[in-house]
């Protein structure tokens, strides 16, 4: 009698919460239609859930055990219950079976109620989530008792044990139907999600790293996202599965600098505009900072920016992509900004700050800072570098970016060159052929501009013969390497970190002078989160003998600078700037040189006011070292 | 409720030469956008008396113009006659234009010669613009950031002063979206013109002198810092004086020989 009223129970909580999810499932096929493939995503399923999702989650490896405890007895136990059902199975094993399940859940459910209710971290909501240890304990602890005393042959009296598969059925409702809205729904959404991600080569199972920005179609009717119905389907699934654990809160730089941006919040009022007449009043973690709650509404055919996100927040991000690298659910926070900014800039001409003045320079002469390129190597007059069209081949074309019109990188491209020179590289560059890459006008949204220099950049490099590009750019590194692509260039990009570590290796450059000096290397963004470049600078620090202290937050989970996405551009303001919180970071390792790789990253430290340690280029700690002994 | 013509012509970008809106055309849209926004005018007439073609034209579209009207003229042909006609079927009671536009050849001229032809008064360098009844209060810009507030009759001709509001941004699909309309205009060739030849100028790079020892306020100073005193003071001199002054200046300069 008591296995056909819980499997019964049980069963029926399943079929609900299977309808609930269906219900839900309207809310995202609302969006635009997206090319998925269904049947490779639920092959690989398993797959991106045990490897690419546990290695998130298991950054904080309490948090997987419990995950695992708690999961795993969870899903055991339904699938034991449901089992029950059938007359025949219900034997003691299945019944020890089950509890050993339960027991597993029980000991997981008490480690969520340890983090959730005593060691409560700030960053993690609060809301319906606070019930979540309740329902797992009264699931566990009475189904367990219920299948002890089965396995022991029901030594329970009856109303007993039907109070107990009461309450347990209390917690199964609260967990299964929580999929509606609740703590749970991150378990169905985040798995829908992994099947339908929209990039699915960001998994192990596809290339490893995928981080490159989508073309946008410019003969589209509507350019951009104005609406919530206006994203993909799959990237609304994507928003859904967010369980407000606040690990881009914590990763986020623009957070940190009190800017106000949350990108929880952000995806939590995408997820809000969803529903007809939302609101985030029923929100309960950290909002934006600086913007109270309770004030936004929206709908899924109204627009977001404005009623339900305001512009800053869009504007305040950096696209450092340190949001994405943490979340455990795999969302893609950053194309959803690029997607809402393609509206605001493209569709509505509302790029803030210097940033529209930019783009219109960027238009009239293929660079940001509206300069003539023939000015592009009036900082090298002395070096006389070779300039490809005069050449017509080279083995290494050397790519200056938009810093070889400003002093600070000048510096940094002349140790590069002299680097280059004196390991006898055939080197050239391209001069007044070479535009901007368009980094910064897709990252602010505007595509047509980025388009254009993307297919006159493409067209200038296929003209000519050269074996690899080498940038000191992180930034036209990833875009040429990644984004330029669909545009019809595939040849190898070399970040100078890298070149340089080569020449070292292969003994064209020798370090001859050691320096004394500790150093803390920064990782950018573009180099490091964007293409896993982390090794090869370290190992040039090393190499020139410099001892290399790490900061708290390096690497692949290295702070951003403030630098990228065109966030000095729209120059949110925020509590403090980023790059202080950045050099905060570098002052507390005692090094006293940070050591930079990007010229974003060199300009944005180098304005950090106060004592601090110095900024070092790499090429010109290489260059010092490699200094012929006198 | 007033209309409003708006003269646009192409401008030329200082650093590429390339062809872009003129910056000042573009405040003087901005203006009359800013005046249908506010309910005071009824409807923008946009102008522009040359290449339909010209892609520069979209970035004025992009602020928002559902159309502009494009009088077909060939390159070195004089446009205010044909302007002048335009003006006078459509009969706006305010025509607003850049007070100089970027071409070449440009002199700022056009506003005056159109003002002349339509027998309207001109009020140039205006940075803000009232209607009020039957007349329009400007503010004008004059040298130094001093303002003046100008009171003048409808109908009139207005040219914009760089301290005006900014253009707002063109965007890509509006621009896309706007459409051009095509008149045919009649015009007669600059004779004069056709025989010049133009070609971009530029400086050769220099190293900049770098002085080295000393502080770094020392070489800051250095390089940023210019000679004091040493020019000549003349207070109210009379027209030949000041004439002559300039004359050996520019000798002096190498700008004339």
């Amino acid at each position: 009698m008591i296995a056909t009223t819980l499997s019964t129970i049980v069963i029926a909580m399943l079929a609900a919460g299977l309808l609930l999810a269906l219900v839900q499932a309207r809310r995202w096929r609302a969006g635009r239609a997206a090319e998925v493939d269904f049947v490779a995503g639920l092959k690989a399923l398993p797959r991106r859930y045990l490897v690419d999702v546990h290695e998130v989650v298991a950054r904080n490896s309490f948090n997987s055990r419990f995950h695992a405890l708690t999961a795993g007895g969870f899903l055991a136990s339904l699938v034991l219950i449901v089992a029950l059902a059938l007359p025949p199975l219900r034997h003691g094993a299945v019944w020890a079976l089950l509890s050993l399940a339960l027991a597993a859940m029980l000991a997981g459910g008490l480690m969520v109620g340890w983090r959730r209710r005593v060691e409560r971290p700030a960053e993690l909501s609060g809301g319906r989530f606070s019930r979540l240890p309740f329902a797992l304990l009264a699931y566990a602890a009475a189904f367990l008792t219920v299948a002890l005393d089965q396995t022991a042959g029901g030594l329970l009296p009856g109303w007993l044990a039907l109070a107990l598969v009461l309450v347990g059925a209390w917690g199964c409702a609260e967990l299964v139907l929580g999929v509606w809205k609740g703590p749970l729904k991150h378990a169905v959404h985040g798995a829908l999600h992994l099947v339908a991600h929209p990039r699915p080569l960001r998994f192990r199972d596809g290339a490893g790293r995928d981080s490159a920005i989508r073309p946008l179609d410019l003969e589209a009717p509507k350019l951009g996202t104005e609406r919530p119905v206006d994203f993909d389907w799959n990237r609304l699934l994507g928003f859904d599965a967010c369980v407000q654990c606040g690990r881009c809160e914590t990763a986020c730089p623009a957070y940190a600098a009190g800017l106000p941006l949350n990108p929880k919040k952000l995806i939590q009022d995408l997820v809000t505009a969803l529903d007809e007449e939302g609101s985030d009043r029923s929100y309960a973690g950290h909002g934006h900072p600086g913007r109270p709650l309770g004030g936004v509404h929206g709908g899924p055919a109204e627009p977001v920016i404005g009623p339900m996100v305001h512009p800053d927040t869009l504007w305040a991000c950096t696209t450092c992509r340190a949001c994405v690298q943490e979340c455990p659910m795999m969302i893609e926070h950053v194309d959803a900004v690029i997607d809402l900014r393609r509206f605001q800039t493209l569709e509505l001409g509302a790029t803030p700050g210097k940033a529209a003045g930019v783009l219109e320079e960027l238009r009239a002469t293929d660079n940001p800072g509206g300069r003539p390129l023939s000015r592009r190597l009036d900082w090298a007059v002395d070096l006389d570098l070779p300039v490809l069209a005069g050449k017509g081949g080279c083995d290494v074309l050397l790519w200056l970016g938009d810093g070889a019109f400003e002093l600070r990188t000048q510096r940094s491209l002349r140790a590069l060159v002299r680097l280059l020179r004196r390991a006898g590289v055939d080197f050239a560059v391209l001069g007044a052929e070479e535009l901007d890459c368009g980094d910064v006008a897709r990252r602010l949204g505007d595509e047509a501009t980025f388009q254009d220099l993307a297919r006159r950049n493409v067209t200038t490099l296929r003209r000519y013969r050269f074996d690899r590009i080498v940038t000191a750019d992180p930034h036209a590194l990833h875009t040429l390497r990644n984004e330029y692509r669909p545009f019809g260039l595939d040849v190898p990009v070399v970040h100078h970190t890298a070149f340089l570590l080569d020449l070292l290796r292969e003994g064209l450059l020798k370090a001859e002078t050691r320096l004394s000096d500790s150093v803390t290397y920064h990782d950018p963004c573009y180099l490091g989160r964007y293409n896993g470049e982390i090794d090869a600078p370290r190992a040039l620090l090393d190499a020139i003998g410099l001892t290399r202290v790490e900061m708290e937050r390096s690497g692949l989970r290295s702070s951003c600078c403030g630098g990228g996405g065109g966030a000095p551009l729209t120059d949110v303001a925020g509590e403090r700037r980023i790059p202080d919180v950045r050099m905060d970071h570098a002052r507390a390792t005692g090094a006293a040189t940070v050591a930079v790789a990007c010229p974003n990253c060199a300009l944005m430290l180098e304005g950090v006011v106060g004592p601090r340690p110095q900024v070092a280029e790499i090429a010109e700690l290489v260059l010092a070292a490699t200094e012929p002994r006198p | 409720m007033v209309e409003v013509a708006v003269l646009l012509s192409v401008g030329r970008h200082p650093a590429s030469g390339r062809p872009r809106r003129a910056p000042l055309d573009a405040q003087a849209l901005e203006l009359a956008l800013q005046l249908v926004e506010s309910g005071h005018a009824a409807r923008v007439h946009a102008l522009h008396a040359g290449d339909p073609a010209n892609p520069a034209l979209r970035d004025y579209l992009g602020m928002g113009l559902d159309r502009l009207e494009v009088l077909d003229l060939p390159p070195g042909v004089d446009p205010v006659p044909a302007l002048v006609a335009r003006l006078r079927e459509l009969a706006p009671t305010l025509v607003l234009a850049g007070a100089v536009a970027e071409g070449g050849e440009d002199s700022g001229m056009v506003p005056y010669l159109m003002a002349r032809s339509l027998e309207r008064p001109i009020v140039p360098d205006v940075v803000a613009l009232e209607l009020s009844g039957d007349g329009a209060d400007l503010t004008q810009a004059l040298p130094r950031g001093r303002r003046r507030l100008v009171g003048a009759g409808l109908p009139l001709v207005a040219t914009l002063h760089g301290s005006a509001p900014a253009a707002r941004q063109s965007a890509f699909a509006r621009a896309r979206r706007g459409s051009i309309d095509t008149l045919p205009a009649d015009g007669v060739g600059d004779a004069f013109l056709e025989d010049c030849a133009a070609r971009p100028w530029r400086a050769r790079p220099r190293l900049m002198g770098a002085r080295r020892g000393g502080t770094a306020l020392d070489r800051l100073k250095a390089a940023t810092e210019t000679r004091a005193g040493q020019g000549r003071l003349m207070v109210q001199p009379s027209p030949e004086d000041a004439a002559s002054a300039i004359y050996e200046c520019l000798i002096e300069q190498g700008m004339i020989r």
